[in-house]
C-alpha cells in the first residue's frame, strides 16, 4: 500500500495543479496529485497545445496557397486531415508524458482517479466507482479546471454540433463550419477551419468579435477575418439548430432580422463553467458563486486548509494564470515572505488566430471608464521593415498610458507573432516602468519589436517611422 | 562592538509599529533565540527574538512607545567583554555611527590616537554591523519602481520613509497608493502643493495632524476593559486589518470632523412606479431604489457643487468629478467601492456596476483604485428596516448620505391624512466644508429629484 499521508494534495494536474505540485515539492512538501483523466489537464491534452499544433498546420496551408508572393510555385497542394489531427495528438501526448516525467522527477505521487473531499484534510480517490485510495493532506488544492458551457437548445451531440473537444479531432475536414462565440476558443477554431479551406460563419452575441480585446483591435480583426472570407454576425444569437443527416441549419437572429445558415458542422464556444461538481464541497465552508469557487487573494477558500486555483476560481481562464496562482498559493502555504498577490492587469492574453492577437492590461475604454486620463499610441505593421520583409504587413500595436503618471496601463496588438511580442510589455508592466524607460530601451533592428517602441513614441508624439 | 537591535518589519508593508513590551531588562543576559520584546502593528503582534548573544546594554525605545519607525535602533546589545562605556552615543536612535572609513577627515590631527579601550575599540576597517538584528541593508539606496518614483515625486512623498511590498522589498505603485491614504503619509520636505489636483487625492493633507499619538489618548487594553466590565466570561475576535482601519478612520472622523446632520422625508411612490416600469422593460438590468439614490445624489452634486468638496489646511478642495462611494457590508466589516463619475452614468450602468462591485467586494477581489478615493459617500440601511439614521463621514469626504427604509407612513396632504411611501434620508456634513445652508440646499435638491424622478432624465 502506497503512502497516503501528504503535506499537500492537489486535485487536478492541469497547468495549475501540476505547477503547484512541483513548486510544493521544491519547497520540501510531500506532495500528491490526483488526476481523473490525462496528466496536463485540458491545456496540454485538449486545449492550448493541440490547438497550436492544428493552427500551425493551417498556417502552413495558408502559406502554401500564397507561395507566389515569395517566388515559389507548387502544384497539387493537398493535406490529409487525418495526418493533421494525428500530429496534434502526438504533440499533446508528448507533453503529457513530459508532465509525468516532471512529477516523477520531483517525487510527487500521482493517483489515477477522481478526487473528492471527504472530511477535514481528507481526499477520497476513486476510479469508475471503485476506491483507489483515501488520502490525508495537511493542505488541499483544488485545481479541477473548467469545461465548455452548454446553452439550452444548442446542446452538442458530438457528431454535428461540436465542443472544442470534437472540433480538435475532425474525422474529415468539413466544407462549412458555423462557430458560435468569438472569444479566444471560438475564433481560433474559426481561423483554423477557414485556413484549411472551409466556409466559416461566426456568430457573436456581443457587438464585436474577440470582445475582451480593445475595441480597435476587435474592429481590425473583423476586417482581417472578413477579408479572408469569413462571414461574421455580431449582436447575433442562435435561436435554433435544425439537425439534418450531415448538416445543421441555424436560425440566427441579428438586428431584429432572422437569418438561416446551413453548415456541415457547428462548433460551440460560448464560454466555460467551473468543474465544481463531485468534489465533496457540500458540508464544507467552501463557497461557490456561478460555478466558480470563491477564494481570497492567496487562493484560500472559506474552509481552512482548502485552496483553489486556476479556471475553477474564475476568469481570466488562462493556463499561465492558473500556474501563477498555483505558485502563489503554495508559497503562501509554505510561509514564504516574498509572495505577492496576482495582479490581473499584468496577465497577458494571447489568441492564435490569423492574424494573431495579444494584449495585457486595460483597454482604452476600460482605462477611461476607470477615470484615467490616457495617452494612446499606435503603430501599424505597414511601417515596419521586418513586417514588410516577412510579407506580413497587416497589424498594429496600440499602447495606453496614464497621462499623469506615465504608467503603462495596457498594450494591445494584432498581427504576425504578437503572441511572442506581448511579453515585453508584460515585463514592463510588472516592473512598473513608465513611458520613460520604454522610450530609453533600445530595440533591435530589424525586428517586429521595433513597433512596440514606436507605439510608445507615438503616445508621446515622438514617433519616428510614421 | 555593541550590536544595535533595530525595529523589525513584521510585514512587507509595515513602516512603523508599537513597542508593546520588553521581555528583558537592561543588564540581563541574552541568548540567541530569547524573546527580547513584543512589537505590535495594525495587523499583528509579534515577538522579537535575539539573533546574537550578549547582555542587553541599553533599551533605547521604551515599552509602550508608539509609531516606532522600522529599522530605527530600539536597543543595544553588548557582546562578551564589552561594558556599558561602549554605549556612548548609541542612545540617539536617529543617528547611526558613520562608517569607519569616513571617520578620519583631513583636518584631524594624525598624531595622538583617541584614548579608547583597545578591547572595545572597533577594528579600523570594520563595516558597522548596524543592521545585524534583521539583516536589512545598511545601504541608503531606496529600491522603487520607476512608476512608484514618479508617483511619489508627484505626491511629494519621501520614498525613504516608505516600506516596499514588491519583490525583495521594492517600493511599488501600491505602496504609494497605500501611503497616500494613510494619515501619516511621510511628505517630502518640499512637497509641491501649488496646483490643485484635477482628481481627488485619496487623503488631503488636512488629515496629517491626526497621525501623531495624542497624549492622554484613552487606552483600551484588554485586561482593563474586561475588568471594567466586571470580568464576565467572553471570547475574542482577533482584529483584522479591516477592523483596525474602520476603528482608526471612524475615530479620526468623529474626533476631527465637526459633523452636523440634516434629515428629510422623501415620498418615493413615483420613483417606485418608475422603477417597476423600467425593470419590466429588460432583463439586462434590475434597478434598485439605491441605484436611484446613487444617481440622484450624484446629479445633486452637480447642482450644489459646493458639497462635492473636502477640507484641506490650505483651501477647500472642490472636486471636479463626482465619484460616489457606496458602503457595502461584508461578513466582518465594510468597504466602500466607488462608482466613478456617477453623475454621467445612467441607471442601468450604475446598477450593473454596483452589482459587480458589491459581489467582488464580498469576494475580496476589489482593486485598490476601486475602493480608495471617491468624493462623497452613501450608506443605505433601508434593507434592515432602519427608519432613519446618521452616518459617520468617511474622510476626506465632505458629506455622507444615510438612507433609511421606504415604508408606508401617514402624511398630511392638503390638510388631510393620506398614505405615502416615505424614505427618510440624512445628510451628515463636515461643517468645515459645508455650512448649514449649503447642506440644506443639497438635501432639498436631492429630495426634489427623488420625489420627481423624471427630473433625473434632465
Amino acid at each position: 500500500m502506497a503512502d497516503t499521508t501528504f503535506d499537500l494534495v492537489v486535485i487536478g494536474s492541469g497547468p495549475g495543479g501540476y505547477v503547484a505540485a512541483i513548486r510544493a515539492a521544491q519547497l520540501g512538501m510531500k506532495t500528491a496529485v490526483v488526476e481523473r483523466e490525462h496528466l496536463g489537464g485540458i491545456c496540454l491534452n485538449w486545449g492550448c497545445i493541440p490547438t497550436k499544433a492544428l493552427l500551425r498546420s493551417s498556417e502552413i496551408n495558408h502559406l502554401l496557397h500564397n507561395l507566389d508572393q515569395y517566388g515559389f510555385s507548387a502544384k497539387d497542394i493537398a493535406f490529409d486531415a487525418k495526418k493533421v489531427v494525428e500530429r496534434s495528438r502526438k504533440v499533446a501526448k508528448q507533453l503529457s508524458n513530459g508532465v509525468a516525467f516532471l512529477l516523477k522527477k520531483n517525487k510527487i505521487t500521482v493517483f489515477d482517479g477522481e478526487g473528492k473531499l471527504g472530511g477535514k484534510g481528507k481526499v477520497a480517490v476513486s476510479k469508475d466507482g471503485n476506491k483507489v485510495a483515501d488520502l490525508v493532506g495537511k493542505h488541499i488544492v483544488i485545481a479541477s479546471g473548467a469545461r465548455a458551457r452548454v446553452l439550452p437548445g444548442l446542446e452538442p451531440d458530438g457528431k454535428l454540433v461540436w465542443t472544442y473537444k470534437e472540433a480538435m479531432v475532425p474525422p474529415a475536414m468539413p466544407k462549412s463550419v458555423l462557430v458560435v462565440g468569438s472569444g479566444a476558443i471560438g475564433i481560433e477554431f474559426a481561423s483554423f477551419y477557414r485556413n484549411m479551406g472551409a466556409e466559416v460563419t461566426v456568430v457573436e452575441v456581443l457587438d464585436r468579435v474577440v470582445p475582451v480585446e480593445d475595441e480597435e483591435i476587435s474592429a481590425f480583426a473583423r476586417k482581417a477575418f472578413e477579408k479572408q472570407g469569413m462571414k461574421i454576425h455580431t449582436s447575433a444569437t442562435v435561436k435554433a439548430l435544425k439537425r439534418a443527416a450531415e448538416s445543421v441549419t441555424a436560425t440566427i437572429e441579428t438586428g431584429g432580422k432572422s437569418v438561416e445558415v446551413t453548415a456541415e458542422r457547428v462548433v460551440l464556444a460560448v464560454g466555460i463553467v467551473g468543474n465544481v461538481e463531485n468534489l465533496g464541497l457540500e458540508g464544507t465552508k467552501v463557497r461557490v458563486d456561478k460555478t466558480h469557487i470563491v477564494v481570497d487573494q492567496w487562493l484560500a477558500t472559506d474552509e481552512p486548509g482548502i485552496y483553489a486555483i486556476g479556471d475553477v476560481v474564475g476568469a481570466p481562464w488562462l493556463a499561465h494564470k492558473a500556474s501563477h496562482e498555483g505558485v502563489i498559493c503554495v508559497e503562501k502555504i509554505a510561509g514564504l515572505n516574498d509572495v505577492h498577490p496576482l495582479e490581473i492587469a499584468n496577465i497577458p492574453g494571447c489568441t492564435y488566430c490569423l492574424p494573431q492577437i495579444a494584449s495585457v492590461g486595460l483597454t482604452e475604454a476600460k482605462a477611461k471608464a476607470n477615470g484615467r486620463e490616457v495617452r494612446v499610441g499606435r503603430f501599424p505593421y505597414i511601417g515596419n521593415g521586418k513586417a514588410i520583409a516577412l510579407g506580413e504587413p497587416e497589424g498594429m500595436i496600440k499602447t495606453v498610458f496614464d497621462a499623469k503618471t506615465g504608467e503603462l496601463l495596457g498594450a494591445h496588438m494584432i498581427g504576425a507573432e504578437v503572441t511572442e511580442l506581448i511579453q515585453g510589455y508584460a515585463i514592463a508592466k510588472t516592473l512598473e516602468t513608465t513611458e520613460a524607460e520604454l522610450i530609453e530601451t533600445i530595440f533591435p533592428h530589424p525586428t517586429l519589436s521595433e513597433m512596440m517602441h514606436e507605439s510608445v513614441l507615438d503616445a508621446y508624439k515622438r514617433v519616428i517611422h510614421m | 562592538m555593541p550590536i544595535e537591535i533595530l525595529m523589525p518589519a513584521l510585514s512587507p508593508t509595515m513602516t512603523e509599529g508599537n513597542l508593546a513590551k520588553w521581555h528583558k531588562k537592561e543588564g540581563e543576559t541574552v541568548k540567541s533565540g530569547d524573546v527580547l520584546a513584543e512589537i505590535e502593528t495594525d495587523k499583528a503582534t509579534m515577538e522579537v527574538e535575539a539573533i546574537d548573544e550578549g547582555t542587553l546594554g541599553k533599551i533605547v525605545v521604551p515599552e509602550g512607545a508608539q509609531g516606532v519607525k522600522v529599522n530605527s535602533v530600539i536597543a543595544v546589545l553588548l557582546e562578551e567583554g564589552e561594558d556599558a562605556k561602549s554605549l556612548a552615543g548609541a542612545d540617539k536612535p536617529a543617528t547611526k555611527p558613520p562608517p569607519a572609513s569616513a571617520a578620519a577627515p583631513a583636518q584631524a590631527t594624525p598624531a595622538a590616537p583617541a584614548p579608547v579601550d583597545p578591547k572595545t575599540a572597533p577594528p579600523p576597517a570594520a563595516v558597522p554591523p548596524a543592521s545585524r538584528a534583521n539583516g536589512a541593508s545598511a545601504d541608503d539606496r531606496v529600491f522603487a519602481s520607476p512608476l512608484a518614483k514618479r508617483m511619489a515625486a508627484q505626491a511629494g512623498l519621501d520614498l525613504a520613509q516608505l516600506k516596499g511590498s514588491g519583490p525583495q522589498g521594492r517600493i511599488v505603485k501600491s505602496d504609494i497608493e497605500a501611503a497616500l491614504v494613510k494619515p501619516s503619509a511621510p511628505r517630502a520636505a518640499a512637497a509641491p502643493s501649488a496646483a490643485a489636483p484635477a482628481r481627488p487625492p485619496a487623503q488631503p493633507p488636512a488629515q496629517q495632524p491626526a497621525a501623531a499619538p495624542r497624549p492622554g489618548a484613552p487606552a483600551y487594553g484588554k485586561d482593563l476593559i474586561v475588568a471594567q466590565a466586571g470580568n464576565p466570561p467572553y471570547s475574542e475576535i482577533p482584529h483584522t486589518g479591516m477592523r483596525r482601519t474602520i476603528a482608526r478612520r471612524m475615530v479620526e472622523s468623529k474626533q476631527n470632523v465637526p459633523h452636523f446632520n440634516l434629515t428629510v422625508d422623501c415620498e418615493i411612490d413615483a420613483l417606485l412606479k418608475m422603477r417597476a416600469e423600467l425593470n419590466a422593460k429588460s432583463d439586462a438590468f434590475k434597478i434598485s431604489v439605491n441605484d436611484f439614490v446613487v444617481r440622484a445624489a450624484s446629479l445633486t452634486m452637480r447642482k450644489v457643487p459646493r458639497a462635492n468638496a473636502s477640507w484641506s489646511d490650505e483651501a477647500v478642495l472642490l472636486w471636479k468629478t463626482v465619484d460616489c462611494a457606496v458602503a457595502v457590508a461584508l461578513d466582518d466589516g465594510l468597504i466602500t467601492p466607488i462608482i466613478r463619475q456617477a453623475d454621467q452614468k445612467g441607471l442601468a450602468t450604475i446598477s450593473n456596476e454596483m452589482k459587480d462591485l458589491a459581489s467582488r467586494a464580498k469576494a475580496g477581489k476589489l482593486k485598490l483604485e476601486e475602493f480608495q478615493g471617491g468624493t462623497f459617500s452613501i450608506s443605505n440601511l433601508g434593507m434592515y428596516g432602519i427608519k432613519d439614521f446618521s452616518a459617520v463621514i468617511n474622510p476626506p469626504h465632505g458629506v455622507i448620505l444615510a438612507v433609511g427604509t421606504g415604508e408606508q407612513r401617514p402624511i398630511v396632504k392638503n390638510g388631510a391624512l393620506a398614505i405615502a411611501t416615505v424614505m427618510s434620508c440624512t445628510l451628515s456634513c463636515d461643517h468645515r466644508v459645508v455650512d448649514g445652508a449649503v447642506g440644506a440646499q443639497w438635501i432639498a435638491a436631492f429630495k426634489r429629484m427623488i420625489e420627481d424622478p423624471l427630473t433625473m432624465l434632465l
